[in-house]
């Protein structure tokens, strides 16, 4: 019997990406579902930026291809549909919270009245008229974060986004994560957290620009006998080198 | 093109501005006291401010554009908010509508500013009208903004963009006729001036305050500083890429 295999939201084929001068990625295929919390785990320079980027389709690549919804990363369809929040803050630091989103939403085409609906959803009231530059790290964060989420995009890419908050927003931030693809958005996060691993339906780590492995987390604790995603990620690396 | 895009892209630099009074304040300031530092200097011989005092008036908004554009166009570049940008629907163009409109703006605001205080309390007599003369003035704003926008594309930091100013300013203020006219100079020089836009500025802002008319000469400087404006856009918008390495 036949199971019909829906199309992938993003599929990687022999992705390879030098940046000046030095192989990034190498050889690198993979697949993200459509309407799943993807995680993408590594150690710092394993590449996760670069892989990001070259999905998001800011990213120069040497060969392979990225199609993200059935088109080329990054064409004009596209960019109406993914939204990306990039490691830098990528805000006007000399404009308030909502100077920011509106502007941008003014930029993707949004509805005017999103960006109300976000400045409370991200709990920004209180400091959505200050200047995003006096905004404490998590705020500014937030604030990043909502010009990724204009016009309710079916792509989001997040570089890091937990990076720079505290316990209780952190978990926040992974229950609204769950909520958006319980509602059919497609996540795609970075972390360099193996804990936060375990949030994800699936998970992709990286070393070195490769892919070493691409399973549930339950799968990947369970094959490695491991009791945590850093554990198990420790055992790959072991086994590999 | 994007109508509401583009003046979406002119209102948020106008409200980064907003949000920094001191830059305003520089903007509109410190050609007011420059212009008033040349006409005492010279308070002894009144003709040499008659004669350089408009063309100061049209170097001033030329200098300050220049910086100020290839400034935030870096921190833009910088910031990240630029790949953000050019990761969404918006075009280059409505980026750079949307600067030249911003930048356009202040430099009406700078003219009108320095030209009522030269013209004014100064006793700047110019042949020409106030609106030729203001004109003129945005006009010198607007190359300077896109000069800036075009060297930012080479600058990796604010130092070298800073560097960039007595670099590309600087040889066009001794070739563009202000500090000896263009045809004393020696050949060589005198060729090279003919391909450099402020010795058009210069020429433009000559004839707006020794003409009452609008001439045919003065509207041939007008168009040919236009020219060199979209020119240097266009050049401008060239690196805007959306990949980058």
């Amino acid at each position: 019997m036949k199971t019909k295999r829906t199309t992938p939201a993003v599929s990687i084929k022999d992705l390879g990406i030098v940046r000046s001068g030095k192989p990034v990625l190498s050889d690198f295929s993979a697949e993200i579902p459509k309407g799943k919390v993807v995680g993408l785990i590594g150690p710092s320079g394993s590449g996760k930026t670069t892989l990001m980027r070259a999905i998001v389709g800011v990213q120069r690549i040497k060969r392979g291809t990225v199609t993200v919804y059935g088109r080329p990363a990054g064409n004009a369809w596209l960019r109406r549909r993914v939204g990306y929040m990039a490691q830098t803050l990528s805000v006007y630091a000399d404009l308030t919270a909502r100077e920011n989103l509106d502007y941008f939403s003014a930029m993707m085409g949004a509805r005017a009245s999103e960006t109300k609906a976000l400045i409370a959803d991200l709990e920004l009231e209180d400091c959505a008229d200050r200047l995003v530059q006096n905004l404490s790290g998590g705020q500014q964060a937030r604030v990043s974060l909502g010009v990724a989420l204009l016009g309710a995009p079916k792509l989001l890419v997040l570089d890091e986004p937990t990076v720079e908050l505290d316990p209780v927003l952190r978990r926040k931030l992974w229950q609204r994560f769950r909520r958006l693809a319980r509602a059919g958005t497609t996540l795609f996060v970075s972390s360099h957290a193996m804990e936060e691993a375990e949030h994800c339906d699936h998970l992709f780590l990286l070393r070195g620009g490769r892919l070493l492995a691409s399973d549930r987390p339950a799968a990947l604790r369970r094959r490695t006998g491991s009791l945590t995603i850093g554990e198990a990620f420790l055992k790959l690396v072991g086994g590999n080198s | 093109m994007n109508a509401r895009r583009t003046l979406a892209t002119a209102k948020r630099v106008l409200l980064q501005l907003r949000h920094d009074p001191r830059t305003l304040l520089l903007i509109v300031g410190v050609p007011i006291l420059l212009v008033t530092l040349l006409r005492y200097v010279f308070d002894d011989s009144p003709a040499i401010f008659q004669q350089f005092g408009p063309i100061v008036l049209g170097l001033f908004p030329f200098t300050v554009m220049f910086i100020v554009t290839s400034i935030t166009t870096l921190r833009e570049r910088t910031s990240g908010t630029l790949e953000r940008l050019l990761a969404m629907p918006a075009g280059k163009l409505d980026l750079l509508l949307g600067y030249a409109i911003a930048f356009g703006v202040m430099a009406v605001i700078q003219a009108l500013a320095v030209s009522a205080v030269a013209l004014g309390p100064l006793d700047l007599n110019i042949e020409g009208s106030v609106v030729s003369l203001v004109a003129a003035a945005t006009l010198d704003g607007l190359l300077g903004m896109a000069l800036g926008l075009f060297v930012s594309a080479f600058a990796r930091t604010e130092f070298q963009a800073v560097q960039f100013m007595p670099a590309v300013v600087l040889p066009q203020y001794l070739l563009c006729g202000l500090f000896i006219d263009r045809d004393q100079m020696a050949p060589l020089l005198r060729d090279v001036s003919d391909w450099l836009p402020l010795s058009y500025s210069v020429d433009m802002i000559e004839r707006v305050a020794r003409d009452t008319a609008i001439t045919s000469e003065l509207t041939g400087d007008f168009l040919i500083v236009l020219a060199f404006g979209v020119g240097a856009l266009v050049l401008g918008a060239a690196p805007l890429r959306r990949r980058s390495a």
